[in-house]
């Protein structure tokens, strides 16, 4: 038998959100070590939010990301609005949640159509794509851009929107304002389900992993409609977990490991976990709106999805589900009196996780009775995934061994594109080397 | 030529080589920053199509896996410099690039990440890491300017995609990209935006800071935060005085000096200004919610 020793490299990962690299070396026949390396530099943002003011929150954390900056905006608000004891609703947490479906839609439709269906049909970048796909790409631009559109009505410009504060908005729609957009929803929406539809006759490489789903599960009483995680919930799992946004700290820790700048999270009790589209999706089947549970099923999607490849079908299922939100809060909207609740400082700590498109990130936060913000942790969920995206690629590259170097290299970049990583919220994220030594 | 059927084909592939050829190469670059810049380029949906028949989109690896080596026409530059590798990367940069056009408040003044300049480096590596001797990182973060000759630079956290639009359009065209230096308040008032400063008493960085957003910020009812940087010749002291007549208080005005654009010359010594000035407040907690956006 030939002793066989391969090491592939890829020193600087295209088509994610920032910078890293991801090294693999396998050895006999076995895969001896894969390192997803994210070397995109660290930006402090937990230590210069030290001394600022709680209600500044929103506009610094908004710069960790410019593809999902509402999550960030969003999650500082839910939790300095939970040391101060207040919380947000009616009209003003349909607005945040219409705001997020914008964002949704237009960070889905940039993951499927520009950095993950390339992998799929063979091509560099949509440029290429284009040239045989030009229906497609048009489809997925005018997607993208219907997205933007909702975030900049609402936020004021679709990168780091401006309309966002703690308590609320600086202002509120009148309702004829959204009914331009809630036109562009409906073609939108059926956008998306042609979409599912593209998706799904993609080819997928057969592999399903026992994750632990991490998500967000909307609390609801009885005879409430069931309502899909974006805007909070409880932090629930498949292994059992069913938390308040204040126990996270008691059952997830973060850990460095030297050849990352980003820290990688792990539950205490059972290690990798993934959060994200599937599992939101696998936790949350039953509150999808029907067209998006029919066009799941239509995809040939179960009510839980453990392959990772497929996530781009999941994606795509949840901007038909996005854009359906968006319509329902767009058609019971009525003006709300005040386009912000006043929120009064007290020495606190708060606590605040929200749906970004690519999973849970967590917000805590200590403040002083006039304000200031004395202690901040920030949990991206690219963070979240990194170790469950390393098992991934163990997983993918022990079964695609014969595949020649290059064709390896492309799926283990393809595996790290089905978790639509955001390496630039990550670091507080990477380049892959394959050593088959 | 001595392949097969290449006296066929050769007219035409030649023609198209030859135009190939006369297309620019761009190239998009990211140092430490949040992508949201580059991806200004990607959210011109109704003009990517058309760019990219323009231009060879050489080098853009949040867009694409093909790298094309240099020489670039126009090299695109997001990000600031925080790590020795990247101070060393962005010369190679500027060496395989006829134009270099910074993006952004990072490329242009250090972006956010550079609130580390007036702290403890250390300390904040503490703050972050459990083991801090595993990160690279320079004690400051500093614009591309700082490294290499920038030939434009393009304000704004985020930048406006269709002034990216202008900048690109005026490399190509050969001319100087048409960009106006005044201040937001001028956008206000096209806009026919109610002043928010002197209507209703809303702390406003409008003042003193380079248009280009289009002043949304006053439109959505609340001041201006500066995300543009510094316009040209800006009177800072001024308006500072402006603000403590509204009542902020001093570690509150030099505190919207630093933010996205802390390390532009005139914000940071606005700030400075305003801190030398309060050295015995500086104690002074920040101001809750309510009214004013200085808080």
């Amino acid at each position: 038998m030939p002793v066989e020793r391969r090491t592939i490299k890829v020193d600087a990962l295209a088509r994610v959100e920032g910078e890293g690299a991801l090294y693999v070396r396998t050895s006999r026949g076995r895969v001896a070590d894969v390192r997803l390396r994210i070397y995109e530099p660290p930006r402090f943002f937990e230590a210069f939010l030290r001394g600022r003011a709680f209600t500044e929150a929103p506009d610094i954390t908004a710069r960790i990301c410019g593809i999902c900056p509402v999550a960030y905006q969003m999650s500082a608000c839910l939790a300095m609005e939970d040391a101060c004891g207040t919380s947000v609703d009616g009209q003003l947490r349909a607005l945040r949640r219409l705001l997020y479906c914008g964002e949704w839609i237009q960070s889905h439709a940039l993951h499927v159509y520009m950095l993950h269906a390339p992998d799929f049909l063979g091509y560099p970048s949509i440029v290429e794509m284009a040239r045989d796909h030009l229906a497609a790409v048009q489809r997925g631009l005018a997607l993208k851009q219907t997205g933007n559109e909702l975030m900049r009505l609402l936020g004021g410009r679709e990168v780091h929107p401006i309309n966002v504060r703690v308590g609320g908005f600086y202002r509120v729609p009148r309702p004829r304002e959204l009914a331009g957009i809630a036109e562009r929803l409906k073609r939108a929406r059926d956008a998306a389900l042609e979409t599912v539809r593209w998706a799904a006759g993609f080819e997928f490489p057969e592999f399903e992993q026992p994750y632990e789903f991490v998500a967000l599960r909307a609390a609801r009483g009885p005879g409430q409609p069931a309502e899909y995680p974006i805007d909070g919930g409880r932090i629930v799992s498949s292994g059992g977990l069913d938390l308040g946004a204040a126990e996270y700290g008691d059952h997830f820790v973060e850990e460095q490991v030297p050849h990352s700048n980003a820290l990688h999270s792990r539950l205490r009790a059972r290690g990798a976990y993934l959060v994200g589209p599937l599992a939101r999706y696998s936790l949350n089947f039953d509150a999808l709106s029907p067209p998006a549970k029919e066009a799941a099923r239509e995809a040939g999607l179960g009510p839980v999805c453990r392959n990772p490849f497929r996530s781009i079908v999941v994606r795509s299922v949840e901007i038909v589900y996005a854009c359906d939100e968006a319509l329902r809060l767009i058609g019971q909207y009525e003006a709300p009196e005040r386009p912000f609740v006043e929120v009064v400082p007290r020495a606190a700590t708060g606590h605040g996780c929200t749906e970004a498109p690519r999973g849970i990130p967590y917000h805590r936060y200590t403040i002083d009775a006039a304000g200031a913000i004395s202690d901040a942790r920030i949990v991206p969920p690219t963070s979240q995934n990194q170790a469950q995206i390393e098992d991934d690629l163990r997983g993918v590259v022990q079964r695609s061994l014969t595949l020649p170097d290059d064709r390896l290299t492309l799926r283990c970049e393809q595996a790290v594109r089905n978790y639509d990583p955001c390496i630039s919220c990550a670091t507080h994220f990477l380049t892959l080397h394959i050593d088959r030594g | 030529m001595t392949m097969p059927g290449a006296g066929r084909r050769a007219p035409g592939t030649a023609r198209e080589n030859a135009r190939a050829a006369r297309r620019p190469a761009l190239a998009v670059w990211k140092f430490a920053s949040c992508d949201g810049c580059q991806l200004s380029l990607l959210s011109c949906e109704d003009e990517l199509l058309a760019l990219t028949g323009r231009v060879d989109i050489a080098y853009f690896l949040e867009a694409s896996r093909a790298a094309v080596g240099g020489p670039y026409d126009v090299s695109l530059v997001e990000g600031s410099i925080t790590t020795a590798h990247d101070a060393e990367r962005i010369k190679r940069v500027r060496r395989a690039s006829r134009f270099l056009v910074t993006i952004g408040a990072c490329a242009t003044a250090g972006g956010i990440q550079a609130l580390r300049n007036f702290k403890n480096v250390k300390d904040f590596l503490q703050a972050v890491y459990a083991k801090p001797e595993y990160i690279d990182t320079l004690a400051a973060s500093t614009p591309i300017s700082a490294h290499v000759k920038v030939d434009f630079e393009l304000q704004g956290c985020p930048i406006n995609k269709a002034q990216l639009l202008e900048v690109l359009s005026a490399y190509l065209a050969g001319r100087p990209p048409g960009i106006r230096n005044h201040s937001v308040c001028v956008e206000c008032k096209r806009r026919g935006t109610v002043c928010v400063m002197v209507a209703q008493g809303t702390p406003c960085l409008g003042p003193v800071t380079h248009a280009g957003c289009e002043a949304i910020c006053p439109a959505y009812r609340r001041g201006c935060y500066g995300c543009y940087g510094p316009m040209e010749s800006p009177n800072t002291a001024s308006l500072s005085g402006r603000w403590r007549y509204l009542g902020v208080p001093e570690a509150a005005i030099a505190r919207a000096y630093r933010t996205v654009n802390t390390n532009a010359e005139a914000f940071r010594k606005a700030a400075e200004a305003l801190e030398a000035r309060g050295a015995g407040g500086a104690g002074e907690a920040g101001p809750g919610g309510g009214e004013s956006r200085a808080g």
